[in-house]
């Protein structure tokens, strides 16, 4: 289909000028929200764009005659073959299951999403502990065939983009699993009755219908990638965050790595941009079909998909959890006081909210966009509110420490000043600048389920409502948010899991006795205590599990 | 009726003040501590030592004398760029960290108020602390050589330097560069042996290398224990985890440049915070860590060496033997660290 006209607002029909009015009124009002989400990110990024007013051609000059050459190099690498793997990986397992029928799909179905709960440095460092030279697998091997045999070295360019995919194809999967299973099996069946194979049918018309959410699967995995430090230090694999990173805590220069960070983020956007002119101009809606009906895939076909699917819950889940609960046992639960229930709270209550209010964002931005007559990932704003997902965390927290400390001094101090109260800081230190904090940050993973939900939907049904005497409200309410409830449920679920992972801004702007799950686990392996980590992190993808399960119950009614 | 109107507003003036009071200790946690304990003052600590390193510190001081202690622990380099954007606003009254290149840093930049105090005068010595008294350090961690007993005898041994020597090719196992503990390793060594001479040095450990630099010093010991290599460079503290885990593990500690300046070492430390609120408080508290009574416990919770010297170090670490320590002050470790990044990066150091 061809993009659509501005659907006619039933003020439109009539051509007096209050209705005109009116209709400005309410355009500019649907800018509103999109607005307000790209002024969210801008805040902490005009700090990190402000750093180009002092040049710091020293260390520039160092890093481009020292390393910079192998950096974009081994970043570009890396990104290359993550977004291959988890492409491939994501689609064919949520083609699986989200069409086939065979043995194990129901439980595989949710289980396979679980990869998510763990962070990607959990992952890198089990990998590291099991496949290293001085790991059992390898110490294993050496008493077999003797001291000389040696495996690659896991910590290679491959290794990394293995163990990033093993964590980052779940935002492929989920995202393709509801897109085709919203896509029903009509298409399909017609496909098939016009002569084509089941895999012609795959190829040219499921995949092809499914691309929004393929594309924004992957811009989240690629974003993470791109921001990733824990995973690749843990590797002591350089990249082009490495180079930040290290301007600022070796170099002792804020400045240079913020310039750094920018840098980063320029390419991140040249790349959406890319990317949505390469989509095109061509839509595709659809409308969610109920009924799943799966294709029984029977005989070794049907063992394959399982195995196939085993095996990747096997790498991705099965085996970092393990060596979790073999630390945790290990540990003898030493840790477990009655102060650990409290972190759970903690965790658990700032997912929620930030989940909350990050998505309701987004729903109200893709609606706005929507109102618009516009995609929702068109103009600029949009863009600029999913840029805080490709900053590296701890460049992002400081970024919104300074602004907001900027604030606190700015306004808050003069007014509670004229107020007689004491100065104190309000911002920094509070709650909001937390909830901030995610909502800039994963603002683009609440935006990317809602999005590709909202493309799929035809604008004719906003126009048959309105026909029918509904106003936008009752359009968002009655119409929109039923049909969306997947992709909704899908962008509360990923918020909350990334939300409870996220540790750099949770360190840095968390109020006193804020700590989190992924707090201590920060501070035990970052003083190398890997067995007292597992507790901390075996409990995140605990609770993770419990989102993960009744999003798919939901997701099953509907 | 003129009788109780005053009385009303009296009522009415408290509810509102209480309002207030509720609003403000809602969204500010601060305000509540303070004004529950308006004589004993809360202390607060930005803290890059771990949680489990402090806690037990804090609990007992407030046991001792009654005074709160409050803290958050991160990175000490986002710790430093909030204490530098808060300013004079900030809550903090002592920034402690990890790493002497990191007082330093904090130093330079002003977050410290110098503090004119016999007690730490006399329990922290001249090179474990700050030349115009911004930071004390407060433990004392060895980064020294660790070797394998069963492939090498402690009389191949000698210094950091040997190291680059041939006769270790393709048996030598570093933790990463980007580490500050490496980082102040090698700018101390530029400013003992000069800027050159360090990175023909450094440039023959990365020959020696048997495998890329490892992400922690964990790693780099059991990669010696499997047989991947045959000696590291690593922290005391390390090493004395790895023994209590596993006592079997054929390592031993060697302490290398006993001839000349001595083991590198570094410390862990703190200061008060030039716009401290509470700035006796937290001076009392940082004298009470400096002394007899806590500096035991302070190094023994992560098997480190006391600062105060006439403390003793816990019987395990004891149990590694004395050592000359390099007498260098631990403040060039600060001061050289972008320079000695750079001749690593250089060097090829990963």
């Amino acid at each position: 289909m061809a993009n659509s006209v501005v659907p006619p607002l039933p003020g439109a029909v009539k051509k007096n000028k209050t209705a005109k009015a009116a209709q400005q009124w309410q355009r500019r009002f649907w800018r509103l929200p999109a607005w307000s989400a790209a002024f969210l990110v801008l805040l902490p990024l005009s700090v990190i764009a402000l750093s180009w007013a002092s040049p710091q051609t020293d260390v520039w000059l160092h890093l481009v005659e020292t390393q910079l050459g192998s950096l974009i190099k081994n970043t570009l690498l890396l990104c290359v073959g993550v977004g291959v793997v988890t492409i491939s990986v994501g689609v064919s397992l949520a083609w699986l299951v989200s069409v086939c029928e065979f043995p194990g799909r129901r439980w595989l179905d949710w289980a396979l999403m679980l990869p998510l709960a763990i962070p990607t440095y959990v992952v890198a460092f089990v990998a590291l502990g099991l496949l290293g030279y001085s790991g059992p697998v390898q110490t294993s091997l050496r008493s077999i065939f003797g001291s000389a045999f040696q495996l690659p070295d896991v910590r290679s360019t491959g290794g990394v983009i293995l163990v990033m995919s093993a964590v980052l194809y779940p935002y492929v999967y989920m995202l393709t699993r509801s897109a085709f299973m919203s896509q029903g099996r009509g298409l399909i069946d017609a496909a098939r009755t016009l002569g084509r194979t089941p895999s012609q049918a795959f190829w040219s018309v499921a995949l092809p219908m499914a691309r929004p959410a393929i594309a924004a699967g992957a811009a989240l995995a690629l974003m993470e990638t791109l921001a990733d430090f824990g995973a690749v230090a843990v590797f002591n694999y350089d990249t082009f965050t490495t180079a930040i990173y290290k301007s600022w805590f070796g170099l002792f220069n804020l400045t240079a790595a913020a310039q750094l960070a920018s840098v980063l983020l320029l390419f991140v956007g040249l790349a959406i941009f890319t990317e949505q002119k390469a989509r095109g101009n061509g839509r595709l809606h659809q409308l969610p079909k109920q009924q799943r009906d799966g294709f029984q895939l029977t005989g070794w076909k049907a063992w394959l998909a399982s195995a196939y699917c085993l095996l990747i819950f096997t790498i991705a889940f099965v085996v970092p959890v393990g060596q979790l609960i073999f630390w945790v046992v290990e540990t003898r639960l030493a840790d477990l006081n009655s102060n650990y229930f409290k972190l759970i709270g903690h965790t658990f209550s700032l997912g929620g909210i930030a989940a909350i209010f990050t998505v309701t964002l987004a729903l109200l931005v893709s609606f706005g966009q929507r109102q618009l007559g516009r995609y929702t990932t068109a103009g600029l704003s949009v863009r600029i509110a999913g840029l805080g997902y490709a900053l590296p965390g701890t460049v992002l927290a400081v970024g919104i420490v300074t602004a907001f400390a900027f604030l606190d001094k700015q306004l808050v101090a003069p007014v509670r000043e004229w107020l007689g109260l004491p100065v104190q800081q309000i911002l920094v230190g509070g709650l909001i600048a937390l909830i901030f904090a995610y909502s800039v940050r994963f603002f683009s993973v609440a935006l990317g389920p809602l999005q590709s939900s909202f493309e799929r939907l035809k604008p004719s049904l906003q126009e048959v409502a309105h026909t029918l005497g509904a106003n936008q409200w009752q359009v968002l309410w009655r119409v929109y948010l039923p049909l969306l409830t997947p992709g909704l449920f899908t962008a509360l679920l990923l918020v909350l899991v990334d939300v409870m992972k996220e540790m750099p801004a949770t360190l840095l702007l968390r109020p006193f006795g804020w700590d989190t799950l992924a707090v201590k686990v920060y501070e035990m392996t970052s003083e190398g205590e890997w067995e007292r980590a597992a507790l901390p992190a075996l409990s995140l993808v605990l609770l993770s599990i419990v989102p993960v399960v009744m999003m798919i119950r939901r997701s099953r009614i509907d | 009726m003129s009788a109780r109107f005053p009385k009303i507003t009296a009522g009415l003036s408290t509810a509102v003040m209480m309002l207030g009071l509720a609003a403000c200790s809602d969204n500010d946690p601060a305000a509540a501590a303070k004004a529950e304990a308006t004589e004993k003052p809360v202390v607060t600590v930005y803290s890059a030592r771990k949680e489990h390193l402090i806690k037990p510190m804090f609990d007992k001081y407030t046991e001792l004398t009654g005074v709160k202690v409050r803290y958050v622990t991160d990175k000490a380099g986002p710790l430093l760029a909030r204490l530098e954007s808060e300013g004079v606003s900030t809550p903090a009254d002592m920034f402690m960290t990890v790493d002497a290149g990191y007082l330093w840093q904090a130093s330079q930049r002003g977050v410290f108020a110098a503090q004119q105090s016999e007690i730490l005068e006399a329990n922290i010595p001249e090179h474990l602390q700050a030349a115009n008294n911004d930071w004390f350090g407060l433990s004392v961690r060895a980064r020294t050589i660790v070797y394998s007993t069963e492939r090498v005898k402690p009389s191949e041994l000698s210094t950091y330097e040997d190291l680059a020597d041939p006769k270790w090719k393709g048996r030598l196992c570093l933790r990463t560069s980007k580490k500050v503990y490496n980082q102040s390793l090698v700018a101390t060594m530029m400013q003992t042996q000069g800027a050159e001479k360090t990175e023909t040095l450094v440039k023959g450990w990365v020959t020696n290398l048997a495998t890329d630099p490892f992400s922690n010093d964990t790693k780099a010991m059991e990669a010696v224990a499997a047989g991947q290599c045959d000696v590291t460079v690593v922290n005391t503290y390390y090493f004395g985890r790895l023994k209590k885990k596993l006592p079997e593990t054929p390592l031993a500690i060697f302490w290398p440049n006993q001839e000349d300046r001595g083991v590198h070492v570094n410390i862990s430390g703190a200061g008060i915070t030039q716009h401290a609120k509470q700035p006796a408080a937290a001076k009392a508290l940082l004298e009470w860590l400096s002394s007899a009574e806590a500096q035991g416990q302070f190094a023994e919770l992560n098997q480190e060496y006391p600062a105060n010297g006439k403390i003793k170090p816990s019987a395990e670490v004891a149990s590694w033997g004395q050592f000359k320590a390099d007498s260098v002050n631990v403040e060039s470790a600060g001061s050289l660290q972008a320079e000695a990044v750079k001749l690593m990066d250089r060097a090829g150091y990963r």
